[in-house]
């Protein structure tokens, strides 16, 4: 159901970043704090006027825990475990709740320490029932192998090289050279790329994403709440999200990606089309993610994704400003992306991405995948 | 104490280790569609019928995609850095996820089951070249 009407229109009021790439000075918690603050501050709020929470891999009962850590007794809690993605699903859950009176403020947050605590697992790989007997024994570690797998079927399927993947990393370490806060701003070259070392074929070192500490907070109202907020309020226009598989030999195709119907739900439920988007935020937890998001979202026609990206369209001086913050491979990827692709967004369409601006950015695509090629959500947000 | 595969068996997969352990490849099919499935459930996943028996399955399949791994595997599993993880579809239609064996295979490469041996557990099925 579409609820419609002004007055339920649904907006991000308030963004923050957690401290962010490597945190000794704070727990999860209190980076979660202050991220919190920020965002209600961002958003002319407190913490006394949140009774909506969405966390995800923040521990057993995680909306109870953060809850009880920030002072907040929710009237709404939500922690669907997406994965990665479940940051960009969480902005439609919220619309929801906001729109049907469940809660009048919702806060999303998410914080991880993964690079200092030297540990890649968040707390739910391959714990299922059927990994143990029909994965694990054959070690396939998550979830590189996963996009290991993906990227030698598009290279069989569609003629993708090596030098295609590396230059998603190239272009992403581009923008992240314009933002301060991005963990790697050196400059990359394609050949650096393919000299890396090998991880899980065809994929090198520099086509995976960094492992970093951060996270961050958003804040999302209603009506004219919304619209009376500090800052600048960007509309959630469009939502969509999809579950597909848990392993991957049960993924039937490439074609059958969920980021398809994730993004197919997103822009019909905004009504825009993809000439309208100016700035896209995929989730690049690997170079190939970043082709499977083009081509899923549906920016290029199967298999011509990496062409696509060599032809600079994901520069600043692109067709499809893309990665701006320099995205998990060059900016921050504290174990889940998500909720940082969602704060990057807001700043450009707000207007306040510094020397990473894409000029005059009204309408953004934010497109999360999560778990082991598992989920995806798409959003698609606007300003005014 | 070894953990095993039985550990994390139930009624439906019990049989595919029980095969597993006479080193026989066996898959599920509808008594109802005729698909065949894999991993077992106790349904099935096409048409939702109850009538799902098992079958042995011929062993033979082709690549779907591979990558070598260059990390290193946990000690338990006997693996040696780099090996090469593979979905492999079987000639009857499903796909799992197995090892690669021996003489180096493409995506497209028609493969045949093989097994590997683990202490205390079931060997589980992996693949290698066709030998036509």
């Amino acid at each position: 159901m579409l609820i419609t009407g002004p007055d339920r229109e649904v907006f991000i009021s308030g963004v923050a970043e957690a401290p962010l790439g490597e945190v000794r000075d704070h727990s999860e918690l209190s980076m979660i704090a202050l991220a919190a603050r920020e965002a209600l501050a961002d958003a002319g709020l407190t913490l006394r006027d949140v009774d909506g929470l969405f966390v995800n891999y923040l521990g057993e009962e995680g909306t109870v825990q953060v809850g009880e850590y920030l002072g907040i007794q929710p009237s709404y809690s939500d922690s669907s475990d997406l994965g990665g993605a479940a940051f960009v699903a969480f902005l439609g859950h919220a619309s929801a709740a906001l729109q049907t009176g469940r809660c009048r403020v919702a806060l999303i947050v998410y914080a991880s320490r993964q690079r200092t605590r030297a540990t890649r697992k968040l707390n739910h790989w391959n714990e299922k029932a059927t990994s143990p007997q029909f994965e694990q024994p054959y070690g396939l570690p998550a979830p590189m192998g996963q996009f290991g797998l993906l990227a030698a079927r598009h290279m069989y399927e569609y003629g993708t090289t090596p030098e295609q993947l590396a230059s998603v990393a190239v272009t992403a370490r581009q923008w992240a050279g314009l933002n301060p806060k991005a963990w790697k701003r050196d400059p990359l070259t394609i050949d650096d790329v393919l000299e890396s070392r090998l991880i899980c074929a065809p994929l090198h070192r520099l086509d995976c994403c960094l492992v970093t500490d951060g996270g961050g907070a958003i804040v999302l109202t209603i009506g004219d709440r919304a619209r009376d907020s500090a800052n600048t309020p960007i509309r959630v226009a469009g939502t969509g999200e999809s579950a597909r598989q848990w392993h991957i030999p049960q993924l039937p195709s490439l074609e059958a990606s969920p980021g398809v119907a994730a993004a197919r739900a997103a822009l019909q439920m905004a009504e825009v089309g993809h000439a309208d988007i100016d700035v896209f935020e995929p989730y690049d937890a690997s170079t190939i993610s970043v082709l499977l998001a083009l081509e899923d979202v549906g920016f290029c026609a199967r298999g011509d994704a990496g062409a696509f990206v060599q032809e600079g369209n994901l520069t600043a001086t692109g067709s499809l400003p893309s990665i701006t913050s320099g995205g998990g491979l060059s900016y921050c990827h504290p174990g889940a992306l998500g909720i940082l692709l969602v704060i990057e967004a807001v700043r450009q369409l707000r207007g306040q991405a510094g020397a990473r601006q894409v000029p005059g950015a009204t309408v953004g695509l934010v497109h999360g995948i999560g778990g082991l090629f598992s989920t995806a959500a798409t959003a698609v947000l606007v300003r005014g | 104490m070894v953990e095993s595969v039985f550990d994390w068996a139930d009624p439906t997969t019990a049989h595919l280790w029980e095969a597993a352990s006479k080193e026989q490849l066996v898959i599920q099919q509808c008594g109802a569609c005729r698909q065949y499935q894999f991993y077992p459930r106790p349904f099935c996943l096409a048409c939702d019928s109850d009538d799902i028996g098992w079958v042995a399955a011929s062993g033979q399949g082709t690549v779907y995609s591979q990558t070598t791994v260059h990390l290193k595997a946990a000690p338990e599993l006997g693996l040696v850095t780099p090996y090469v993880v593979a979905v492999v579809q079987l000639e009857e239609g499903p796909r799992l996820l197995t090892n690669l064996t021996g003489e180096a295979c493409r995506i497209g490469s028609p493969v045949q089951v093989s097994w590997r041996s683990r202490p205390g557990q079931a060997p589980v099925p992996v693949f290698g070249l066709a030998t036509p």
